[in-house]
């Protein structure tokens, strides 16, 4: 897999929490153990609701956070236990959630812009210029808005002011953060339909984190369901949201209301019960204690990914059931 | 025609901001059978969480009533004294919130919490009081309820929390339960098992419910009628089902188009989702006639000018756009 532009190879984060004094000092394992790759190029959806880990396997791609365990491979080479940030981040960049609070809100749209390529050597000020006019008009910024401060944007303008941030670079792989949850919905389409123009004008690659399964379904090209730090499922689009085999995807996809689909067809799919701590997932299979296709196995043995199907992966003991 | 059992009259809410009197919600009226449960859908900032307040007597300021009759079973309930409010509201009237962490007490055990409203409204005793309170865990399926009884809000997760809130709510079986985005704040999975829950007992008792939310989906599959807001006005009111097979108003119909549903691809393929141009507008700048006109496709020279009036629908339900559908 020497195309690939991101390899994860059994990928663990575990944070120590908890005091010596209080109760012992406990590993909280955020990410335990996951392997994935990303094609130039490609969008990789990961699902997974709060607690799963998926914000802190974003932070470790970003070399933010140091991996426990396993290694990351950035165009073919690994990253040290104390990467590159300056070189991680002309390939990777981030958009996040909330607008509001990821924006400095004393720094003018322009200067926001040409911070990243100052620091990153590019010296020449019209260059610099034409850089940030030039993105500003892919986002969709008017640019004599450049000398504005974030509070005088809209939230929808300010998650585009976001996105120019992390494109400035040029990076290869952009990882975008819930990028529409934090908006109001009639302003999620256009920044959805931005994000995928630039896709293909730019040829980036996405991973988008998000638990909103028809934003997932409609950007991916392939999807990865994360539950208590590990990978529970791994597919193309069309296997995961037409063929779900791990139970917990059934549950989430269940879960989603849909105005033009009545919950009472999919009752047995369901999860029951809550998201366990992450700090004291349940023994074997994480997911069994919610899980209606539980059996005795399931309590002792964690289920391995594995294949169903060439390039589609399932983590259950089950996972040839189709029902 | 029997009363209904809420019904609200040309509702008008003023913000105070400025110096200013501005205009946040106007000329709304629906109303709310025994046992109906209607759900107000729209955006943030479109009015609808000040609507709940208000029929909840609980608007501050620099909120406050500008006009219109909010009726409980035919009788004005929004000139009542506040202490005669107190004693409808938790009894008749009931609401959980988006965030129970907020709207719990931190320092009082949730059996305490919910005992409460057994004491204030059923002038029982504190002993018996307890023991209901246990009861009326068990009933929204909180897991040995004996021992959650003692439990402070932040031993409990999200989930557990959002239940003991519907405790607190039905704990009177008010005749209506006002729910203001339930589920935003609760993880998809959960998300499912509370809106269950509440849909269960709520038929169960006959209980009425007001459901506010952003989310279309989930008002469609919880409620039987539905009314769309917009800066501050209701565009479309109609059944839940005709809502979103034939939506009539502009703004209705590209909520509806602009979501990214569940399957669409796989029947589609992927096509570019359809937009709605242009931001919410302020509550400090409201655009004359229509509101929605600045960002509507069917914008003619009339609705900069005329605000539209609503008109009914052969079907029983309101629109209110110069060029409906």
């Amino acid at each position: 897999m020497a195309d690939a532009l991101l390899e994860l190879d059994d990928l663990a984060v575990h944070y120590q929490v908890g005091s010596r004094f209080q109760g012992g000092v406990k590993a909280l394992k955020a990410v335990d153990g996951i392997t994935l790759d990303v094609k130039p190029g490609e969008c990789l959806g990961l699902v997974g609701e709060s607690g799963c880990g998926k914000s802190t396997l974003a932070l470790a791609i970003m070399g933010l956070v140091a991996p426990t365990r396993g290694v990351i491979r950035l165009e073919g080479r690994a990253l040290g236990a104390r990467p590159d940030r300056m070189e991680t981040a002309r390939t990777v960049q981030m958009v996040f959630q909330d607008p509001y609070a990821s924006l400095n809100p004393r720094q003018t749209v322009r200067r926001t812009l040409a911070d990243p390529l100052r620091l990153h050597g590019v010296g020449d000020k019209a260059e610099i210029e034409a850089r940030v006019a030039d993105m500003m008009a892919r986002v969709g910024l008017r640019p004599e808005h450049a000398d504005r401060y974030p509070h005088e944007f809209s939230g929808g303008q300010r998650q585009r002011i976001g996105i120019a941030r992390a494109l400035i670079l040029r990076p290869k792989l952009v990882i975008c953060d819930e990028p529409v949850s934090a908006l109001d919905v009639s302003i999620r389409a256009q920044i959805i339909n931005l994000l995928m123009e630039l896709k293909d004008e730019l040829g980036l690659a996405y991973i988008v984190i998000s638990h909103d399964l028809g934003v997932v379904e409609h950007v991916s090209d392939r999807v990865a369901v994360m539950y208590l730090g590990r990978i529970v499922e791994r597919g193309g689009w069309r296997e995961i949201f037409e063929n779900p085999r791990h139970p917990y995807t059934r549950a989430l996809i269940a879960a989603i209301p849909d105005p033009f689909r009545r919950s009472a067809a999919t009752a047995d799919r369901k999860a029951r019960g809550e998201i366990a701590s992450a700090l004291d997932p349940p023994p074997g299979c994480h997911f069994h204690p919610r899980c209606p296709l539980r059996a005795d196995v399931c309590a002792t043995q964690a289920p391995a990914l594995e294949p169903i199907a060439d390039g589609h992966l399932a983590a259950c003991h089950f996972r040839d059931r189709t029902g | 025609m029997t009363t209904p059992l809420l019904e609200v009259r040309d509702l008008r809410i003023a913000l105070d901001a400025g110096g200013r009197s501005h205009d946040a919600v106007g000329n709304v009226s629906f109303s709310i059978g025994r046992g109906e449960t209607f759900g107000l859908v729209g955006e943030s900032g479109c009015g609808k969480s000040i609507t709940a307040l208000s029929i909840m007597g609980l608007l501050r300021s620099p909120l406050s009533l500008a006009g219109g009759a909010i009726a409980l079973d035919g009788r004005e309930i929004q000139d009542l004294p506040a202490a005669d409010m107190r004693r409808l509201r938790g009894k008749r009237i009931a609401m959980i919130f988006q965030e129970p962490m907020t709207a719990l007490n931190p320092l009082s055990p949730v059996g305490r919490q919910i005992a409460e409203m057994f004491v204030l409204h059923e002038r029982a005793s504190w002993k018996e009081a307890w023991e209901r309170a246990e009861d009326a865990l068990r009933q929204v399926r909180v897991p040995s309820p004996e021992r959650r009884v003692h439990d402070y809000p932040h031993q409990l997760s999200g989930g557990m929390r959002q239940r003991v809130m519907i405790a607190i709510a039905l704990a009177c079986g008010p005749d209506l339960l006002v729910a203001d985005e339930p589920t935003t704040a609760l993880d998809v999975t959960v998300q499912a098992e509370i809106v269950d829950l509440m849909a269960e007992l709520c038929a169960a008792k006959g209980t009425a419910v007001l459901m506010i939310s952003h989310d279309l989906g989930l008002v469609a599959n919880m409620c039987e009628r539905v009314a769309v807001m917009y800066a501050g006005r209701i565009v479309e009111s109609q059944a839940a089902d005709a809502i979103f097979a034939h939506p009539r108003h502009p703004y209705t119909q590209g909520l509806i188009g602009s979501l990214p549903l569940l399957s669409a691809r796989s029947r589609h393929g992927r096509q570019k989702l359809r937009e709605i141009s242009g931001v919410v507008p302020s509550i400090v700048a409201y655009p004359p006639g229509c509101r929605f006109n600045p960002r509507c496709p069917a914008m003619t020279d009339i609705c900069a000018r005329d605000v539209p009036m609503a008109e009914s629908l052969p079907d029983g339900g309101l629109v209110r756009c110069h060029h409906h559908g």
